[in-house]
């Protein structure tokens, strides 16, 4: 009789515990989802903060915003055109720079590099990956670009002013900061991802496909060439494109040494500015709902330009990372 | 055959030679920055720095303001960003690690992880600052918060994903329910890692200066007031950077020279903690 009932209490109490436990559990991972969840709405929250507040450029300038150069505070006339000439000039030199160096180091540090030093270099060229743009801009603007405008620039000019084409390219007097100060800062900056997606992309080459090439009597370089390179394009494009979408967007670094003049210029040695640069000089600054929302419908263009390569360059990374998978 | 020989051996040296020239012009520039970055940062380096209040133009005095600022927005945002980032890495690697969403969150969070931070600057900008009329610190923290989320996101996934399932299933197998396993089994497993990936989200915000330009803004005086503008070093480096004034110059320089250094040594601790990862 007791000993029923003693029962009896201890399965209700085993009920109430699993019951607890399964609603204890149903928060857990409701609350998880609705985090998940989160990550998603930031990012068309992004989206859609931006397109509101360019709402009011947009509807007034049209799509003469895209096409016009001028960027008049006082007459409030504004056009997106030197801003996006900018970011994409500095950023494709930047790549064009980056790139072979970038390759060149993950070769180095897979197939040439001695062993004890391969962790230690490695680490090194990641941990230029972590140095805060600002402290780029700062080294640009105090170090490298009077190196540049005392060294590099009055050899060039000299160097190409009787070529015709490239003496305009090269033109004008030399002020150090510039389009192509820029670019070679963002390339210092970009480098570290390039080197190091390239890298990570040639360790998921199957040995056996190099032994066998090293085994018919290829030499390094072939085997690189011939194998290596063909069988990781796809992730060594996306490590491209990833560093294309960090140098489009890069901030602070260009903004010390662009100069901030809204015109295009066919002379890279001339100052300009880039769509990131412009918000950051002008925002808090801008005085008048129009010139705000402008500025705004930059960053709208910006968001898009490296939403679109952010994206191509993921899915590639994904196609050749299920590859290696499999 | 043997006549192309001497031209592929020469191919190869030549090339080579310029993989090692890359490595060396790759080092040289770290190098460069790193150096230039001590000489003139640890001229200005004194007592005063960390004690004194930012100058006026033209006369002597500290980062302290902003130092401190720094640390009061980075840990706000670490404490909103964490927890969220955390949670949904676990449901990344738990609770959905087969579904849709899971596939959609993190294609989503690997662009959020490289997006233009001056964006999210617009962004809470767009979401806190307008709607409140008045920059201030919780908005700053808000806009690195969003920068905090995607980097947590990513290595709490990971580091739960090298959880080996034979230690959920002892869990389940002894009748713990699947949020106690997560909690006490595969938590305590991956602890490192997801320290780790802390470590790498404040030393990637610590530096950021583009979105705290229109949210945080500057403030040259002491501030509390997380309602108020606060003074941020990265901030104040920019201003101080772009100013006519040497003193001011020389301060950015030392406050450079004092983030590189937090950056470096955070980056270097969070790799020491997992230790497998080069």
């Amino acid at each position: 009789m007791t000993l029923a009932m003693a029962e009896q209490r201890v399965d209700a109490r085993r009920d109430k515990a699993v019951k607890r436990f399964a609603l204890t559990d149903a928060v857990f991972a409701g609350i998880s989802r609705a985090a998940a969840i989160l990550v998603l709405l930031i990012l068309s929250g992004v989206a859609i903060s931006l397109v509101v507040g360019s709402w009011q450029a947009l509807s007034t300038f049209g799509f003469s915003f895209l096409t016009t150069e001028s960027w008049n505070p006082v007459t409030e006339k504004f056009g997106a055109l030197a801003p996006i000439y900018g970011t994409v000039v500095t950023s494709a030199i930047a790549i064009l720079i980056a790139v072979p160096i970038g390759i060149g180091i993950a070769i180095f540090l897979t197939e040439l590099c001695p062993r004890p030093l391969r962790r230690p270099i490695g680490i090194a060229v990641e941990l230029l990956a972590g140095i805060p743009s600002i402290i780029y801009g700062i080294w640009g603007l105090f170090v490298f670009a009077p190196f540049v405008q005392t060294t590099i620039q009055p050899f060039v000019i000299n160097l190409f002013k009787d070529v015709p084409g490239l003496s305009s390219l090269f033109a004008g007097p030399p002020y150090g900061i510039g389009m192509l100060t820029s670019a070679m800062i963002l390339a210092i900056m970009v480098l570290p991802f390039v080197t190091s997606i390239t890298k990570d992309v040639f360790d998921t080459v199957p040995a056996v496909l190099k032994e066998s090439a090293y085994g018919i009597g290829c030499t390094t370089w072939e085997v690189i060439r011939r194998i290596v390179i063909p069988y990781t394009r796809v992730g060594i494009m996306g490590g491209i494109m990833l560093g294309l979408g960090r140098a489009l967007g890069e901030t602070m670094a260009v903004t010390f040494v662009i100069g901030n003049a809204h015109r295009i210029s066919p002379s890279l040695f001339a100052p300009g500015t880039t769509i990131s640069a412009t918000i950051a000089n002008e925002f808090t600054e801008a005085d008048g709902e129009l010139y705000t929302s402008s500025l705004i419908a930059l960053g709208l263009i910006l968001f898009f330009i490296t939403l679109i390569i952010l994206a191509i360059a993921r899915y590639m990374l994904m196609r050749i990372g299920r590859k290696a998978g499999a | 055959m043997s006549s192309i020989y001497p031209r592929r051996k020469a191919t190869n040296g030549i090339m080579m030679v310029l993989c090692v020239v890359a490595a060396a012009i790759g080092l040289a520039w770290l190098a460069l920055i790193l150096g230039a970055l001590l000489y003139n940062g640890v001229a200005g380096l004194n007592v005063a720095v960390f004690t004194e209040m930012t100058p006026p133009p033209g006369e002597a005095g500290g980062l302290l303001n902003a130092i401190v600022g720094s640390l009061v927005i980075t840990v706000i945002a670490v404490i909103i960003g964490t927890p969220i980032g955390i949670m949904a890495g676990t449901y990344m690697a738990e609770y959905g690690r087969f579904s849709k969403l899971t596939t959609a969150v993190r294609f989503i969070n690997d662009i959020l992880l490289s997006a233009p931070s001056i964006i999210v600057g617009l962004f809470v900008y767009e979401l806190i600052v307008r709607p409140m009329g008045h920059f201030s610190a919780i908005a700053g923290a808000f806009a690195l918060a969003v920068l905090v989320i995607p980097v947590v996101v990513r290595t709490t996934e990971d580091m739960l994903n090298l959880v080996p399932n034979a230690l959920r299933e002892a869990g389940t197998a002894i009748g713990a329910p699947r949020w106690i396993v997560i909690r006490s089994v595969a938590y305590r497993a991956a602890l490192s890692g997801i320290v780790t990936g802390i470590l790498l989200a404040i030393a990637r915000i610590s530096g950021e200066t583009a979105p705290l330009l229109f949210t945080a803004l500057n403030n040259q005086f002491w501030s509390s007031d997380l309602n108020a503008p606060m003074a941020s070093l990265p901030v104040t480096i920019f201003q101080f950077a772009l100013s006519p004034y040497e003193e001011w110059q020389q301060l950015a320089w030392t406050g450079a020279l004092i983030i590189t250094l937090t950056v470096l040594g955070l980056s270097i601790f969070a790799r020491s903690l997992t230790g497998r990862k080069g």
